[in-house]
């Protein structure tokens, strides 16, 4: 009585990998498409995927990464403010969350850590729905089916196997959309991550396993982790892989849609790696200046994602003062909304802990929450009751 | 009705079903081709497909996480873990998410999500294959936890575990697989007693005797044999021990004024620990003994040599029966 029966069968169970098609094999090429200096470089393999990409569509992906790099700054000023208690910078990082997530269909299901603040923008979020976890008030900030984007997952690589099953449940379905998961290099390292890729080669579904390496995983580098490139590591499980610039919007944006066109036409999972930088600390609890040479931080800050668009704009004679205005309005307006919503958010009520933990009636849960109510009753003000110094 | 034994009563459950819901999905290890390794699932991938009965590689925390994927697409699944001792993979998933996903996201996301998971010893297996884990889940909010004793409830209950929108860990007694039952396949699992309520199996009036799965069998010889001595013991199926039903376990400890509860998992922090301890709170009044916990002791589970000085036998149940009832027991002189 053992495991040692290895499974087969199951949906497109043994299916032919497509490690040596196109884009398949070793990421070793990073895939560029804008320089750091902003100059447009061609790619045979990759131009076609964002040709249609007009002037204005550039625009709009500056506007949509300045915006971000707005929230972000926003939220970690509400924090030092007392108005959050933990925010989870994604600085550095916009043109990978950006370039990916402009590149997804409505119908198409995010699975993100926490970190993919971006990706969520991209979705639709509501600006408050994004800060609703980090102010306390919530576990998780919005109905994830509103937005198709489950909230964020803090387990590290734990929502690489929810993406893996939603996609089992497309394939089943046989619908052509595409589950896309988010995590950063650390979690390569976890076994969920692995056990995922398993599962997705095994059943060929449609899921693309997007890994933002920012190099930092809290306070161990990358070379902790691994000691090939992570888009390497998709070799070993059949999974054709693409390592690319995470700090080039047109880039990301291409290689993502390679990714999700191969998983629409039935060709299985694929690994990104988007190499790219967190220029903030880990969250607002960390303190990078105890493990990063600072040095790294400068020779990242000459591949900002942010200034390369807005580099490309200027030499196309677009990075004109109406852009620059009407990015400004917006990204004010937005950072206005976010900090209205964080701090006229009402504060929950003591019961809603009791909430949701069953979706029908549990008898032990009836009679805890029927004496805490009792409990709170009988003190004249409730929030007094759940204070560390005590009401009486 | 129709005899079948324990796993069959279960294959025929899970046969509904995957008929009555087409977003009923099985996974897990050897339970297609194969059919389980206690066949379980016996003749289910033949008839509904690999995409509804699916073998899936050996990684039980990718079952559990992509499991919980499925669920977030709208199926149902139904998960196999092989043995009770190799859940433990699993058990991040089933915490962290599984658990906690409908509470995180209030309501959002449904986790209807069974866990099937054979469990106890007594069938002379090696390490981590008769383990009873059943208490590291009941400690856990957000999970409900069934157990049958026989094939009718085990029947009946695995349809209601997979309808139930809550995540349900259903725990199979392994070594009452082949045990025969007559199971009525045409009782509807919404109209029966609910998997929650525990059962009154036979009534007495001496002490009450509390059991859930492999042990209830054990606890009801025990108590025929103690009518011999003039014992009158009621004895209870808890079933569910996540919620426990301590209505029905409170209204019998009332009128009998003594508690024994028995299982094979080990004593501390265990089921027994709980229904104690709750028993007392709720009608301490009432009790004319200290509760008795008859259980495996806190060791891991060990070599099947010496298996059954761990797993509670009718005469260390009929010790504690003596115990609660005050009469000449074992620890009889001791303080304590």
């Amino acid at each position: 009585m053992s495991t040692d029966e290895a499974g087969q069968g199951g949906p497109s169970a043994g299916g032919p990998g497509n490690s040596a098609e196109d884009h398949g094999g070793s990421g070793g090429n990073l895939i560029q498409l804008v320089t750091p200096a902003g100059e447009r470089i061609s790619h045979p393999e990759f131009d076609p995927w964002v040709q249609e990409i007009t002037d204005e569509n550039l625009c709009s992906l500056y506007e949509d990464m300045m915006v971000v790099r707005r929230i972000d700054v926003e939220a970690t000023a509400l924090q030092r403010q007392g108005e959050l208690a933990l925010w989870p910078p994604l600085l550095g990082q916009e043109a990978s969350q950006i370039g990916s997530g402009r590149a997804l269909r409505d119908d198409d299901f995010v699975f993100s850590s926490y970190r993919e603040n971006g990706v969520a923008y991209c979705r639709g979020v509501g600006l408050t729905d994004i800060i609703r976890v980090w102010r306390g008030n919530a576990s998780a900030g919005w109905d994830p089916y509103t937005i198709n984007m489950a909230t964020p997952q803090i387990i590290i690589g734990a929502q690489t196997l929810h993406a893996t099953g939603y996609a089992m449940g497309i394939q089943n379905d046989g619908a052509d959309s595409v589950a896309i998961t988010y995590f950063g290099d650390g979690a390569t390292s976890e076994g969920d991550v692995n056990e995922a890729m398993v599962f997705a080669a095994s059943f060929q579904v449609p899921v693309v396993f997007f890994c933002q390496n920012n190099q930092w995983a809290i306070s161990e580098p990358v070379r902790l982790q691994s000691h090939i490139q992570l888009a390497d590591r998709a070799t070993g499980f059949g999974i054709p892989s693409m390592r690319v610039d995470g700090n080039d919007v047109l880039a990301v944006m291409a290689a993502t849609r390679v990714a999700l066109d191969r998983a629409r036409r039935g060709g299985g999972p694929t690994f990104i790696e988007a190499v790219t930088y967190r220029m903030g600390p880990h969250t607002t609890a960390d303190d990078p200046t105890r493990y990063r040479d600072p040095n790294e931080l400068e020779d990242w800050a000459a591949k900002d994602p942010i200034s390369r668009v807005a580099s490309l704009l200027e030499r196309k004679g677009l990075f004109t003062e109406e852009l620059q205005q009407h990015v400004h309005v917006k990204a004010d307006a937005v950072a206005r909304e976010m900090r209205l919503g964080c701090t006229t958010m009402p504060d929950p009520e003591p019961l809603d802990i009791f909430k949701h933990v069953y979706s029908s009636p549990n008898s032990w849960l009836d009679r805890q929450q029927d004496h805490y109510s009792r409990y709170l009753a009988s003190f004249g003000d409730p929030a007094g009751a759940a204070s560390e110094e005590g009401a009486r | 009705m129709t005899q079948m034994t324990f796993a069959r009563a279960i294959n025929a459950g899970l046969r509904k079903s995957l008929e009555n819901d087409p977003k009923v999905i099985l996974l897990g290890e050897d339970i297609g081709t194969l059919g389980g390794v206690f066949r379980v699932t016996d003749g289910l991938q033949k008839d509904f497909g690999k995409h509804r009965v699916v073998d899936t590689p050996l990684a039980e925390s990718a079952i559990m996480g992509t499991a919980v994927g499925l669920a977030y697409r709208g199926y149902r699944p139904v998960v196999e873990i092989q043995f009770d001792g190799f859940i433990y993979p699993a058990f991040d998933q089933i915490v962290s998410q599984v658990a906690k996903l409908h509470y995180r996201t209030q309501g959002a996301v449904k986790m209807p999500i069974t866990v099937r998971v054979p469990f106890g010893g007594g069938i002379g297996s090696p390490e981590h294959h008769s383990e009873s884990p059943e208490a590291y889940f009941t400690h856990t909010s957000g999970l409900r936890v069934v157990t049958v004793s026989n094939p009718q409830d085990a029947h009946t209950v695995i349809q209601q575990a997979i309808s139930c929108d809550d995540p349900v860990l259903y725990f199979e007694p392994k070594r009452r697989y082949h045990d025969k039952g007559e199971v009525d396949e045409s009782i509807d699992p919404g109209s029966a007693i609910p998997m929650d309520k525990a059962r009154v199996l036979t009534e007495g009036t001496d002490v009450t005797l509390v059991a859930y799965g492999p042990l209830v069998k054990t606890a009801r010889d025990a108590a025929t044999a103690a009518t011999d001595e003039g014992i009158s013991i009621e004895v209870i199926d808890l079933r569910s021990l996540a919620p426990v039903d301590y209505a029905t376990v409170e209204a019998s400890v009332r009128k009998t004024g003594r508690l024994v509860v028995t299982h094979e998992a080990g004593q501390s922090g265990g089921v027994g620990a709980e229904v104690a301890a709750s028993i007392t709170e709720r009608c301490f009044y009432h009790l004319e003994a200290a509760p008795v916990r008859v259980t495996g002791f806190d060791i891991p589970y060990p070599y099947s040599k010496l298996e059954m000085h761990h797993v509670p036998g009718l005469d260390r149940i009929l010790d504690g029966v003596d115990r609660a009832l005050g009469r000449p027991n074992s620890l009889s002189g001791l303080e304590g």
